[in-house]
């Protein structure tokens, strides 16, 4: 087969990574293989776990389900890119200190799922924060722990 | 020696501190190193071709048109791996299971949608999936079995498809059943479910020419025995093959054991001469990777007028799937083994019967044969209680095993052990929970709520459990002249801290700070011996060795620092945070274990006529399991139209002995709660009347999202250390799976003003709107 693939820059944590991918690559392989950002899990690829999910251009996504082509240009934020440096953000440092993770598998969607929120709606009422948590699916905390760390990170987020 | 006895004195204690994990920054921030993100250069990918049939004859495979595509670089069938022999089960007193054994590829026949037929090696991932896609295979159909409690039918000429029949039983049955006042039946079914982690399988091996070794990275629950069982079926020396424990996304029972994917990639990576990745995908784990659970009970007790046990009998049809796995049958076994639970049972006969069926094959899934006993024998407990007009907890009472009767011995065997429950308190237990939830007031609520039309309901359910299978495990503990500390395992992690909960233990026997100790696991390179990761083993096997083997080394460094550094006896010496320092004399001269392990180097050591290192082994030995134990309550709230349930409150309590990491311990149980409410409300694998799998994608296989779940109230007790290891530790990775099906079931029935109707699980909106209906 010739070869159809494409040109396409992606724009990853403020970083820019010049790839050459078929279109039907999705945005998730696109990140693991061709710019090496293997934090970003796939554990379903048809959408439902959400452990893939990503922050393009301030929204989440799953990036199992979008092409790396559709998101040429625009900004994308993975779990490489949440924490400042070696300062954690708030919410890593949450999921820590109140053991939000066993397997660590579904963690860096979880993560960017609720960074995105907090970033869009930082006096998230309860009931909606739950709502939208349970958009992931995890497997190991039973999301106890989960829903407590992204509380806590919420506060210490607002209280800034 | 003195000195290790009296144990250290001003030291900062780890064990039954809520520490942070040890393994938790390289998760958070993106450097997880999970299977998919292993890669070596140049390696191939495999892709598998599946069977769509779940019973027929191989007519013909073609691979020509999937050979020419590009980058396809190989395909093979069953007839280029016949020097691969079907994969084996541990080993196990069950005799006859060997011809019930799964090939890596099928040969001649399929016998379930989603066994292996074909496999194919690319460039790309995306290449092989293309070229597996052109794989022609033509099948000549075959009637299916779905039922383990129908007749059995033919495997193959001179075999049916009953491999085993697991008996036990103990007294006088018959008298039992003669002298009863009244006898309780039931028929009680368990659904398919299973462990589903959020990571798909993966393992990627490679063969160094170099060193002639052939590696497997990925999961390995238990990386000794699978090495010892990859080398056997490749013709290898176990020398010759080692295996990398990587992250590990979710083991849950059904992760890391030999299945044909870990045999082909290893077979293939030393006949294709490159690395071999084989990551699966999310269809494919839902029908093959192992199911689990799936049982039918018809069970009757003979009891006395005041509703105590005189005996009970139970016929159950355990639905294996395709194939005989790794476990051989030891899910059954254990249901059998299990099903008195906590109660006195004068008699008790059980018959299982382990049958195959032409879907997934089942093997373990977190508290194999408990959950699905202890929903068999607490529904009988609640029938018993509806029998004789006695409240659900009253019954509990009069045939709870009282605690100065403990240790008990059941003449019967689990896992080829007896059974001596070590240690428990029961009745203690579930005076804890009533108070804990406050059950009195409880009903009364439930009372008012019901009189206001609500169908609301409270359920009870008790369990034991058991942990810490032995026979035996080792480690090794060594301080480097850095003075940090080396804990090496031939254990396994699969997310659950692990090396937190090992580190906590060596902290406190050696006197340093726990995050000064690395855990060295899954690394079959590093130590010969390990059992690996199961059966909630690891916290009180390798804890155990992991406490003696840190004493020794203490020891060691207290009696070099007394003759050579300190001018003191021994017994005047402590460790604190990893200086040995004098008694109570913190500020005093010292002498850091950096400085004993420099002085134990090689040379300075032999010179002085001594062992060279700061090391030590320590092994830990055990017959019995210990058999940890709690109770849950659940509410419920049923919606009388919908059939829907949605859980209220919820308490697991669990005696696990001593609690290395209060934290953890909850989290095992919180966590593993709420994939015991999927199995009891959600989850289930589902097949039409052909034998094709329903519930392939995460649409139609249903978990608990975090909108499902109640707030799971803990309650963690210590009143039973075991006797059977020095720091008194029973397991907790199985602690809140298994009572949950059997406290939903008794909530409902409680809700819904129906003693008894809930006998099967899942209870789906379907099934429960139909024992709705059936009652109007």
């Amino acid at each position: 087969m010739s070869d159809n693939k494409t040109d396409v820059i992606l724009k990853v944590n403020g970083k820019e990574y010049a790839i050459r991918v078929e279109p039907r690559r999705t945005l998730a392989d696109a990140l693991r293989d061709q710019c090496g950002l293997t934090g970003t899990n796939s554990g379903c690829e048809h959408g439902v776990c959400g452990s893939c999910t990503v922050i393009v251009d301030g929204d989440p996504v799953r990036s199992c389900l979008m092409f790396a082509v559709q998101v040429q240009g625009r900004q994308i934020r993975t779990i490489e890119g949440l924490a400042d440096g070696d300062k954690l953000h708030p919410l890593q440092r949450a999921f820590i200190e109140h053991h939000g993770l066993q397997c660590g598998f579904c963690t860096p969607g979880f993560l960017m799922l609720a960074a995105s929120v907090l970033e869009r709606e930082p006096d998230i009422n309860d009931e909606d924060l739950v709502e939208v948590l349970s958009s992931n699916l995890c497997r190991c905390t039973g999301y106890q722990n989960i829903i407590k760390a992204v509380r806590a990170a919420a506060a210490e987020m607002r209280a800034r | 020696m003195d000195a290790a006895k009296s144990g250290p004195g001003a030291a900062e204690k780890f064990v039954g501190r809520s520490v942070p994990r040890l393994e938790d920054l390289p998760l958070v921030t993106g450097r997880g190193r999970f299977a998919a993100s292993i890669a070596f250069p140049h390696q191939l990918h495999m892709r598998v071709v599946r069977s769509n049939h779940a019973h027929g004859k191989i007519i013909l495979i073609d691979a020509s048109r999937a050979l020419a595509a590009p980058g396809c670089v190989a395909v093979w069938t069953a007839a280029d791996v016949t020097a691969i022999p079907p994969i084996e089960f541990r080993p196990t007193h069950i005799q006859g299971l060997e011809p019930y054994r799964q090939p890596v590829l099928a040969r001649d026949f399929v016998r379930y949608v989603g066994e292996p037929v074909a496999v194919v090696f690319a460039e790309d991932s995306y290449q092989a999936e293309d070229a597996a896609d052109l794989v022609v295979v033509e099948i000549e159909e075959l009637p299916v079995l779905l039922s383990a409690s129908q007749p059995p039918g033919e495997f193959e000429p001179g075999r049916d498809t009953e491999p085993a029949v697991i008996r036990k039983k103990y007294g006088d049955l018959d008298g039992a059943f003669r002298a009863a006042h009244a006898v309780v039946e039931l028929d009680l079914s368990i659904g398919r479910h299973s462990g589903v982690p959020l990571e798909t399988r993966g393992v990627v091996a490679r063969y160094d020419t170099t060193r002639d070794v052939l590696e497997l990275h990925g999961g390995t629950k238990r990386p000794h025995p699978n090495r010892d069982l990859l080398a056997r079926m490749l013709g290898r020396s176990p020398a010759s093959v080692h295996l990398y424990e990587c992250h590990i996304g979710g083991g849950f029972g059904v992760r890391g054991e030999i299945y044909p994917e870990d045999v082909l990639v290893c077979a293939a990576a030393l006949r294709l001469g490159r690395p071999v990745k084989w990551i699966e995908d999310r269809r494919e784990n839902l029908m093959a990777c192992n199911h689990s659970r799936q049982q039918r009970h018809r069970i009757r007790a003979a009891i006395d007028a005041e509703g105590r046990i005189l005996g009970m009998d139970d016929e159950f049809f355990h639905d294996q799937g395709a194939y005989v796995r790794t476990h051989g049958a030891r899910v059954p076994d254990m249901t059998a083994g299990m099903l008195p639970g906590p109660y006195r049972m004068p008699a008790f006969r059980v018959v299982g019967h382990f049958r195959l069926t032409n879907k997934t094959p089942a093997a373990t899934y977190r508290g194999p044969g408990r959950y699905e006993s202890t929903f068999v024998c607490e529904r009988l407990l609640d029938a018993i209680a509806a029998k004789v007009g006695i409240d659900r907890v009253e019954v509990r009472r009069r045939n709870l095993i009282a605690k100065a009767e403990m240790p008990y011995t059941r003449p019967l065997d689990v896992l080829d052990t007896g059974m001596v429950l070590d240690s428990g308190d029961y009745a203690g237990m579930l005076d804890k929970v009533l108070a804990r939830i406050g059950w009195n007031e409880l009903q009364r609520q439930i009372k008012r709520r019901k009189a206001a039309g609500e169908a609301v309901g409270a359920g009870l359910a008790f369990f034991v459990e058991k942990s810490g299978l032995g026979p035996v495990d080792g480690v090794r503990v060594t301080v480097d002249a850095t003075g940090t500390v080396e804990v090496l395992t031939g254990a396994a992690s699969v997310g659950q801290g692990v090396e937190t909960v090992i580190a906590q233990i060596c902290a406190d026997a050696l006197g340093v700070d726990y995050r000064r100790v690395r855990v060295v696991h899954g690394r079959t390179d590093r130590i010969d011996f390990g059992f690996g990761a199961h059966a909630a083993r690891v916290t009180v096997m390798t804890g155990s060795a992991t406490h003696i083997a840190a004493l020794k080394v203490r020891a060691k460094a207290i009696e070099i620092a007394a003759s050579d550094f300190m001018e003191a006896t021994a017994d005047a010496l402590d460790i604190v945070d990893g200086r040995i320092v004098r008694r109570n004399r913190t500020d005093g001269p010292s002498v850091t274990l950096a400085q004993i392990a420099s002085a134990l180097s090689p040379a300075a050591a032999i010179a002085k006529g001594r062992e060279p290192g700061l090391s030590a082994d320590g092994w830990f030995h055990t017959d019995h399991m210990t058999y940890p134990y709690g109770a849950h309550v659940a509410v419920v709230n049923v919606d009388r139209e919908t059939g829907g349930v949605k859980v209220e409150r919820y308490l697991a309590a669990y005696d696990v002995g001593v609690a290395v990491n209060p934290m953890l311990v909850e989290g095992q149980i919180v966590g593993s709660m709420v994939q015991g409410l999927g199995g009891a409300l959600y989850e289930e694998f589902l097949y039409d009347e052909s034998g094709t799998p329903l519930c392939v994608t995460f649409a139609d296989y249903m978990q608990p999202t975090a909108h499902e779940v109640p707030h799971v109230d803990v309650l963690i007790t210590e009143d039973a250390p075991s006797p059977l290891n020095p720091l008194g530790l029973k397991g907790a990775g199985e602690s809140g799976i298994t009572a949950v099906g059997a406290a939903i079931a008794s909530a409902i029935d409680d809700a819904i003003g129906m003693p008894g109707a809930v006998t099967q699980l899942p209870v789906t909106p379907q099934r429960l709107r139909e024992i709705l209906n059936r009652a109007r």
